[in-house]
């Protein structure tokens, strides 16, 4: 199945080739349970459902219509709904940072919030960056400067990079920014630290990534 | 997650009048209902949404201050400059909380409301009184790192985990709600946390239904502002100690000083006799001092966090060095 295809609704695991080589038989043996049971795995069943809920949600440029159970984060929609997975799921819990996406191109932890809260918004995941080969800046840098090990964490890190960038460019200030009132904080390594803390990498590639993220940016390196 | 009904409100009004039914929770950011609700430490029956109600400003008021809607982000408001210009104690204290992405989601009401990171009313098989009342507090004689010094009840020693709200407290705010009837309130920020007494479970003075709309911040005092925030590591962390300071002083003598404290206890910790104490003093050692013992009377500690009685002291002195250097 093609992550970037335009879909409406369809069934969260499809069986291919493809996801057959990449998840062995746990595919395969999920496949064969009931839709609901799929469903509840992602929402962590308890109880009797409530009436699904419909949302519309522009992802990547394209239009997606999901009915969901209202506990549906937007991190499960992505992934076991519309098998977006480059988003990844490291805590579930808004510490680790490997679910960042792109909302209205703001970075956010798509884990702590619901997908039928974004009914109409526009989402951009790491899928939606670059194009076949033809990668974004800063997948470029993250692959020169070996800005991963084990590689968990690269996408919510390349999603957060994208939106931090952003905020730096607008004005946005961080705690160790020594003097607020100045228009635009230059990026040093502090400062790029301090504004990716949200992103943590347990094989502590923070070096190449700083070095990946100043290169994006256009900075000595 | 226990299965939820959701709801979108199109108005304040119906918002508050569905929020009175028990089992109701209002869903702004959602960064920690959402995580409370996971563990299951928040269940509730039915969400309403209010994140497109039109609570999303930042005003200029008469007065010379501003007023900062509800919904507003939190790093919406630690960007605008009106804020990073007048109001830097809080712009900072905004800007030591949580991470970026966290701070573009959370909300100024939200924020006012999180709840306690305690381990104990994280954990549903333990007992807490915050959390289920009456099941007891496994804090007081269990991990107690990164709980409260002052405050406390023997039910209850957790503390408050916002920075925001520790910069609203030292600048004097206002919460504005609505309530069910539509009728409007203004609580000093001073008597919106609660202490937890006998009831740890009730957190503030809000009653049911009653919805945040705006904080106000009045016209900012003379001084230097500084944000301190201490923890145990540089970024992305809860205080143990922060203080939010605002002090005028000249040629070495304080005219007027204002400190409220976070990490200390289950509110914003401010004790004006402490402030009195160093109006009109040199700014020195023995008056840092002075003003440290008037914070910390009361004080006490429950093993493993007896060392922020001495390092609230050390976070004062530097704070007050370092906001009276000439």
């Amino acid at each position: 199945m093609d992550e970037n295809e335009s879909h409406t609704e369809h069934h969260p695991f499809d069986i291919t080739r493809r996801t057959v080589i990449e998840t062995g038989t746990t595919a395969l043996l999920l496949s064969a349970l009931p839709r609901g049971a799929l469903a509840a795995g992602a929402v962590d069943d308890n109880g009797p459902p409530q009436p699904p809920a419909k949302v519309e949600l522009q992802i990547n440029g394209r239009s997606h219509s999901l009915t969901l159970d209202p506990r549906t984060t937007l991190l499960d929609a992505l992934r076991e709904h519309l098998a977006l997975t480059g988003s990844k799921k490291g805590c579930d819990h808004g510490q680790c940072g490997a679910c960042t996406v792109l909302i209205e191109g703001r970075r956010i932890n798509c884990c702590l919030t619901l997908a039928v809260m974004h009914d109409g918004e526009s989402i951009t995941t790491i899928e939606g960056l670059g194009e076949g080969d033809n990668l974004h800046p800063l997948q470029t840098a993250f692959v020169e400067h070996d800005g991963f090990q084990c590689g968990y964490c690269t996408s919510g890190q390349i999603c957060s990079a994208v939106g931090m960038l952003a905020e730096s460019r607008s004005g946005m200030p961080s705690y160790v920014t020594a003097n607020l009132t100045q228009p635009a904080a230059e990026l040093t390594d502090m400062e790029i630290r301090e504004r990716m803390s949200g992103n943590i990498c347990r094989c502590a590639a923070y070096p190449n990534i700083v070095a990946a993220i100043k290169q994006a940016a256009g900075l000595p390196t | 997650m226990k299965a939820f009904t959701y709801q979108r409100a199109d108005t304040t009004a119906r918002a508050a009048a569905a929020a009175v039914k028990p089992g109701t929770k209002i869903i702004a950011g959602g960064t920690n209902l959402l995580d409370l609700m996971k563990l299951q430490v928040e269940t509730p029956s039915a969400l309403i949404d209010i994140n497109r109600l039109p609570l999303d400003k930042i005003e200029d008021t008469s007065d010379g201050g501003l007023r900062v809607g509800a919904l507003v982000r939190n790093s919406d408001l630690a960007a605008d400059s009106r804020v990073r210009q007048r109001y830097g104690v809080l712009s900072r204290a905004l800007l030591a909380g949580a991470s970026a992405q966290l701070r573009n989601k959370a909300t100024t009401g939200g924020n006012l409301l999180q709840r306690t990171r305690c381990y104990y009313f994280y954990d549903i098989t333990k007992p807490c009184n915050k959390r289920s009342p009456g099941s007891g507090c496994a804090a007081l004689a269990g991990f107690n790192r990164i709980h409260a010094i002052l405050g406390g009840s023997d039910h209850c020693i957790a503390t408050h985990p916002s920075d925001m709200a520790v910069a609203m407290r030292a600048l004097d705010a206002k919460v504005e709600t609505v309530n069910p009837e539509g009728e409007a309130r203004v609580i000093p920020i001073a008597e919106f946390h609660r202490l937890p007494g006998k009831t740890p479970e009730i957190e503030t003075s809000l009653k049911s239904g009653e919805i945040i709309t705006a904080v106000t911040l009045p016209p900012p005092p003379p001084g230097v502002q500084v944000y301190r925030k201490v923890r145990d590591r540089a970024s992305y962390a809860f205080a143990l100690v922060s203080v939010a300071a605002i002090v005028d002083s000249a040629q070495g003598k304080i005219r007027s000083a204002r400190f409220a404290f976070g990490g200390l206890a289950q509110k914003p910790w401010r004790v004006p006799q402490a402030e009195q104490k160093l109006a009109g003093t040199p700014a020195n050692t023995a008056s840092f001092n002075t003003a440290a013992n008037a914070v910390l009377e009361g004080a006490r500690g429950y093993g493993g966090n007896d060392f922020k009685i001495p390092l609230t002291r050390r976070t004062l002195h530097g704070v007050l060095a370092e906001t009276t250097r000439t």
